[in-house]
């Protein structure tokens, strides 16, 4: 076997394995978490954990990937995660069109920094057709431990708070200008690991330290 | 068997989980996720030929489909009872081809389908609600173009649904609408609540369990995410006010839930029990009794079946 | 009193294996095997096949066995199980041109290239019971003479070398051409206005009966568009699937379908130059009345294309397409027969109390009138 030909062929095992064990049933389990997650922002949920994805694609962001990607759902890949390994996986895995335009996805898949572009960038719907946004799933360090930031909206009972760790600059700022395009706008899928917190655009984000006035100044 | 018939009963492989296929699933997850991402808001979604007519449930079938799983706990009512033929029918199906778990109580269930009514006892974090809309564009009797009533929840412009309210009562003196009688989702989109009595309006605020509305003929899925607040449309002058029975439940003595009305003769003798069956018999099993729930008439009443 | 609910479960499968029984009928007879529903009634597979697109004639005759001839519930059957297959893929265009046809009429033209070909139809039998039919007699082979097997020309073509007729892409120009993809109103959520792929996929789908009338309709002066039957022309074409490894169309086999194209008079408008414009039908299987009525209301339904006021229900596309699908309507109209109860009781409340004030309002009416009358004597 030739050198071209052998990483082929270990390419395309790349490709191939490291899919869900059994599809039908993690894909559910993985879509009701990602269900609760969205239908209570802030909580954290667990993805089921049998993936293998190609580096540096990280294992949370593959399993909603196949949970939730086909055919019919362009991706925007950040550069990073742009290598010849995750397209090849993606591809076989979800069968999904890459595209270059962050605007032109219905899902975008980013680490959080300067790898992912401002919020701005992806589609926030129509005013008619709100549904038809992107949703962008960030990798974040970890989804506790880091400074609190105070959550309110549907979903949430009174309060909740999150403390993920690496989330970008003017995180809160860049929310609430999400907040203010209601009904369109963006949501969001902060992943950690296996844990996936949501914030879907109605959720109102303040730093905990704020108080109250920069809450209802974010209206 | 002839061969032709042959070919044909092998042709048709066996079903998947659930019924639909994986894309089909994942096309309504995607819609379900959007749903609760923009409370009241009613997605559009590609609904499927389903294996039961249109009307008959096909959209909550297609949402419960999607998210059920082996674990759940599986409850299916019509007009409040697990009994009625067409919960009877949506139930036996779910077992067949998802060979999930079923009970008739509310409080053992994890997803529960309903056309019609909303139970009793207040659901929890742990349930969801999927109910089944025939008609989900509450501003559709007003407007029949799609087309119109899109721009009119774009603008938010719910004026002639006000109008509409506001004329039933000059000329009736009520708001005439005693069923799929209209909300406002989170301050922001006017949403039907699908035809359950609206009586049952004031349990979709504020509620603990995700609530998911699935219409497959109309093509549109919506939900109320948790704790959001889901308020039943008004007038200062006019409020808001449900329908009270003056009688308690003949069976169980309950007061303050939704009592069907069963006629008992042709003279025009009459009970009042309650809509919710589940709800019904919990308390019964408590030892809550009614005028009517004589221990004969239970005796009576089982030995006919 | 629960009785007649409760055993619901009981209740649903006794009535499923009486159904069973009613189906089969006298034991006594042979049962109907689906080879002879394909051969015999072939026009019913036909509908069943274009109504619920998909083309499998035994599974089609299947479906019209188990649902004891009733159509829409066939339909429906079929449709049902259409959705759990797998997509492999879209199949080229079908080529209408090429079409070996067993039949082929225009009314635009007295004899063309090919000539008229009458086929296999009830046009000018005498509506006569025969009761030779009855039994199983004989039947006369049927007499087929040899054609030279070259393809038909399409009238519109003939229109078009003159270039009096639109072009096939539509006023517009957005009709899909043969390598776009064009949509799929089973797989992606219905979106108004629609386009016309989308439109026509509705529309050959749609109940032959509200097809019908809303043609005849436009017949009538609800939308009249002055058409005229280019052509009608039924057979058997080629169905091509590209395979991309193989870099070249394989072909899966043939499938029989109908098209109709009406040619109707445009006189013209600011944008358009006067012109014959096209109304288009394409069914599975041997129906003209399906086609014809297809083509009569693609062409209503471009009204705004050609600048032409829309006042008539043929040409209203919200209704006529959230309407033509009998599955739906049929599903819906007969959901009513499920209990109603709970809303009924909320109505039954809210019109008792309107009746007793109505009522506590003429008492009191009454009452005035009679108190003035004794005040004015």
């Amino acid at each position: 076997m030739t050198h071209a030909a052998q990483s082929a062929a270990s390419m395309s095992a790349v490709c191939v394995e490291g899919g869900f064990a059994d599809p039908v049933i993690e894909a559910q389990v993985a879509f009701r978490a990602l269900m609760d997650a969205m239908a209570r922002p802030g909580s954290l949920c667990d993805l089921p954990g049998s993936l293998a994805p190609p580096a540096p694609l990280p294992e949370g962001l593959a399993a909603i990937a196949l949970t939730l990607c086909d055919p019919d759902t362009p991706v925007w890949l950040a550069s990073v995660y742009d290598t010849p390994e995750v397209r090849g996986w993606l591809a076989f895995h979800c069968a999904c069109p890459l595209v270059v335009e962050p605007a032109q996805s219905a899902f975008a898949f980013a680490p959080a920094g300067a790898e992912c572009p401002p919020l701005t960038a992806f589609n926030s719907g129509t005013q008619e057709y709100p549904d038809r946004s992107t949703t962008l799933l960030l990798a974040v360090e970890a989804l506790t431990g880091g400074a609190p930031l105070h959550l309110e909206g549907p979903g949430i009972r009174s309060r909740e708070t999150l403390a993920a760790v690496g989330l970008p600059e003017g995180f809160v700022a860049e929310r609430a200008e999400n907040r203010a395009l209601f009904p369109r706008g963006g949501d969001l899928l902060l992943v950690a690991g296996l844990k996936v917190c949501a914030l879907p655009r109605t959720t109102r984000v303040t730093a905990a330290s704020a108080g109250m006035s920069t809450d209802e100044g974010a209206e | 068997m002839t061969g032709q018939a042959q070919d044909i009963a092998g042709g048709m492989a066996a079903y998947n989980f659930a019924y639909l296929d994986e894309q089909t699933k994942r096309m309504i997850r995607r819609a379900i996720l959007k749903g609760i991402a923009i409370p009241g808001y009613q997605v559009p979604f590609a609904s499927r030929e389903m294996p039961m007519p249109y009307g008959w449930g096909t959209g909550g079938v297609q949402v419960t489909a999607s998210i059920i799983g082996r674990d759940d706990t599986l409850k299916v009512i019509d007009q409040g009872a697990d009994d009625t033929t067409n919960a009877v029918s949506i139930r036996a199906f779910f077992q067949k081809v998802a060979d999930v778990a079923v009970t008739t109580r509310t409080r053992e269930a994890s997803v529960i389908q309903t056309r019609h009514r909303i139970p009793e006892e207040p659901l929890t974090a742990s349930q969801v609600l999927v109910y089944q809309v025939p008609i989900p564009e509450p501003l559709r009797f007003l407007e029949p173009r799609e087309t119109e009533t899109r721009k009119m929840h774009a603008l938010e412009e719910y004026g002639l649904m006000h109008v509409k309210l506001y004329e039933d009562i000059a000329r009736h003196g009520h708001i005439a609408t005693t069923y799929a009688y209209p909300v406002l989702v989170d301050d922001r989109y006017v949403m039907d609540p699908s035809p359950t009595p609206k009586f049952d309006n004031p349990k979709m605020d504020m509620c603990e369990a995700l609530q998911l509305f699935g219409a497959g003929r109309e093509k549109r899925i919506y939900a109320i995410p948790p704790y959001t607040r889901v308020v039943s449309l008004d007038f200062e002058d006019h409020p808001f006010e449900v329908q009270r029975f003056e009688e308690p439940c003949a069976l169980c003595a309950a007061r303050d839930v939704y009592l069907d009305e069963v006629i008992l003769d042709d003279k025009g003798g009459r009970m009042f029990v309650c809509s919710d069956t589940d709800h019904c018999e919990e308390r019964r099993a408590a030892g809550h009794r009614g005028h009517l729930a004589a221990e004969e008439a239970y005796a009576t009443t089982e030995a006919a079946q | 009193m629960y009785v007649a609910v409760k055993g619901g479960e009981a209740a649903i499968a006794n009535a499923h294996r009486l159904l069973g029984d009613r189906r089969r009928g006298n034991r006594d007879l042979p049962s109907i095997t689906l080879d002879q529903l394909v051969g015999q009634l072939s026009l019913a597979v036909d509908r069943v096949m274009a109504e619920a697109s998909l083309y499998a004639p035994h599974l089609a005759a299947l479906a019209v066995k188990q649902a004891r001839g009733d159509m829409i519930e066939a339909i429906f059957l079929l449709r049902a199980y259409r959705t759990t297959l797998p997509r492999f893929g879209a199949s080229l265009p079908v080529e209408t041109g090429e079409m070996v046809a067993e039949r082929r009429v225009s009314a635009t033209f007295k004899d063309l290239p090919g000539g008229q070909v009458l086929g296999p139809t009830f046009d000018y039998t005498h509506r006569l019971l025969d009761p030779e039919l009855a039994g199983d007699g004989e039947v006369d082979a049927a007499l087929v003479s040899e054609t030279d097997g070259d393809p038909l020309m399409r009238v519109t073509d003939i229109l078009a070398h003159e270039d009096i007729i639109e072009s096939s892409r539509g006023a517009a120009g957005d009709t899909p051409l043969p390598e776009e993809p064009s949509g799929d109103l089973t797989r992606e959520p219905l979106e108004f206005p629609m386009q016309r792929d989308q439109r026509l996929q509705a529309l050959a789908r749609g109940d032959e009966g509200f097809l019908l009338s809303l043609g005849y309709s436009t017949q009538r002066g609800y939308g009249r568009t002055h058409p005229f039957v280019g052509e009608i022309r039924m057979g058997e074409v080629e169905v091509e699937l590209d395979v991309p490894e193989l870099g070249f169309a394989v072909s899966l086999g043939t499938i029989k379908v109908t098209e109709c194209q009406m040619v109707t008079q445009f006189a013209g408008s600011a944008k358009a130059p006067p012109q014959f414009t096209r109304g288009y039908g394409l069914v599975f299987g041997q129906s003209e009345r399906k086609a014809m009525s297809m083509a009569l209301v693609d062409r209503a339904l471009r009204a705004d294309e050609f600048g032409e006021d829309r006042l008539a229900p043929a040409q209203d596309e919200e209704f006529v397409i959230s309407h033509s699908d009998n599955v739906q309507a049929t599903g819906f109209v007969e959901h009513l027969k499920l209990p109603h109860y709970v809303d009924f009781q909320a109505e039954l409340d809210l019109v008792r109390r309107m009746r007793g004030e109505f009522e506590a309002r003429e008492a009191a009416d009454l009452e005035t009138d009679n108190a003035s009358r004794e005040a004015a004597e």
